[in-house]
């Protein structure tokens, strides 16, 4: 039992992961000692690097691998618009729509009144920052469309009211959705988010 | 163990990978918690917005466990505030201070009646600061903290109540006041359920209600602090009173 000691200790760290349990886990090192040349030694070998050097972006609150992430650092980037996101999966997934040409500010979190998380607790001292001096025209809070993610948008907004364009996102119905499937509020927020055709 | 009751929902709190542990104020059963297997998914989240009424069978195998909740909505509030800074801020002050407050799992049908009836008329802008102050009375009243605002503590008369006592929360005269004016709470007319009941009146009287919140509620609750949500819905209040606007659509 001991010669298989690492492997143990592997799959139980596998199965800490998001979406991943002890059996799933158990597959996936599986999959990987059998792959050991193809997958296993060339994602350890980046797993250590990613370890060594991935770090938040001092600007924006990004992952990247230097100080200052790519986004921040583009000149291409730098249009006068803001686009304010709960975390960085948000910003990933604005990223991939590709829609959004300006830069980013990753707040890590909302607002929260259960779990005391206040505006000091979140990055906003430092969006405040930022607009004052990377000539901002534009903030756009794409900020979760829940009650805490709201509240947030309401909050930023208060703090950046006359010097600033502030815009949030279109509520509504989804692509591809079906409106006998949406919920009372989705409808509610659609109706009166209509717009002439 | 198993019940059915209409509740609101205060909190939602993500519980492992899936699940929720949500908090609903029932008619019969007051505050309760129970989990929501499933309730982080994409079906069940957008129900479980706070302050939405919900339909809510809970079921356990003893009574003092956590216990799992199925939930069906009945009316969702959250679509109705999003765009609205005061309506949003009512309501998060309205959840927050019952969460914080309301003890577990003891019913209080009269301070439920209200809190549905006030969270119906959110988006009311004209009238929701005045019914959200009747019902912090009617809070602090079911709590133990009512205020006593009928005759003056000091001459027992009627006429001229213009302060409160910090102490005891009874009215208290310009005459019965004397030297101590400075060291008591403002009593505006709107807190005794008199005149026009116009912004300022309101901005008064609820600095007196939160001086009661803050020294006698929550420091009985064991020197927590009252939720920011409620400081937050105060000063959105006075911003909209001011005439400030709302985020640009």
């Amino acid at each position: 039992m001991s010669s298989t000691k690492d492997i143990e200790a592997l799959i139980e760290m596998m199965a800490k992961l998001p979406g991943l349990g002890p059996r799933s886990a158990r597959r996936a090192v599986l999959h990987l000692i059998r792959k050991r040349n193809l997958q296993l030694t060339p994602l350890a070998d980046l797993m250590q690097t990613v370890a060594a050097t991935a770090r938040e972006c001092l600007n924006c609150g990004n992952i990247g691998t230097s100080d200052i992430c790519d986004i921040c650092t583009s000149e291409k980037r730098a249009n006068g618009e803001i686009c304010v996101v709960e975390d960085v999966a948000d910003l990933w997934a604005m990223e991939r729509s590709g829609v959004f040409k300006g830069r980013y500010h990753v707040l890590g979190g909302t607002l929260s009144a259960l779990d005391a998380i206040g505006p000091d607790e979140l990055r906003i001292p430092r969006l405040v920052d930022r607009v004052a001096t990377e000539g901002i025209t534009e903030v756009i809070l794409a900020l979760n469309a829940t009650i805490d993610g709201q509240t947030t948008a309401h909050y930023i907004a208060d703090q950046l009211e006359g010097k600033v364009t502030l815009t949030s996102l279109a509520q509504g119905v989804p692509i591809g959705g079906e409106l006998d499937y949406l919920d009372d509020g989705t409808i509610t927020a659609a109706m009166r988010a209509r717009k002439a055709l | 163990m198993e019940w059915r009751d209409e509740g609101i929902l205060l909190s939602v709190r993500r519980h492992g990978e899936t699940s929720a542990i949500i908090e609903v104020f029932t008619q019969d059963r007051g505050r309760h918690a129970g989990v929501v297997r499933g309730g982080t998914g994409r079906k069940i989240a957008p129900i479980l917005q706070p302050g939405a009424q919900l339909d809510v069978a809970w079921r356990a195998r003893l009574e003092d466990h956590i216990g799992t909740f199925t939930v069906e909505p009945v009316r969702s509030r959250a679509a109705l505030v999003m765009g609205d800074r005061l309506a949003l801020a009512g309501l998060n002050a309205v959840t927050a201070l019952l969460s914080f407050c309301l003890p577990d799992r003891e019913a209080h049908q009269e301070l439920y009646r209200r809190s549905e009836q006030l969270l119906d008329l959110l988006g009311q802008n004209e009238v929701w600061p005045l019914a959200y102050l009747k019902w912090e009375v009617s809070l602090l009243e079911e709590m133990g903290y009512g205020l006593d605002l009928s005759v003056c503590a000091v001459t027992g008369g009627s006429d001229d109540l213009v302060y409160v006592s910090p102490k005891s929360g009874r009215a208290v005269s310009r005459q019965g006041a004397g030297d101590w004016a400075d060291r008591l709470l403002p009593l505006p007319p709107v807190l005794r359920g008199d005149g026009p009941a116009p912004d300022a009146e309101i901005t008064e009287a609820l600095q007196t209600t939160g001086y009661f919140l803050s020294a006698h509620l929550a420091a009985q609750l064991g020197s927590r602090p009252v939720p920011d949500a409620r400081e937050r819905f105060v000063a959105a209040f006075l911003r909209l009173a001011q005439g400030e606007h709302k985020i640009d659509k």
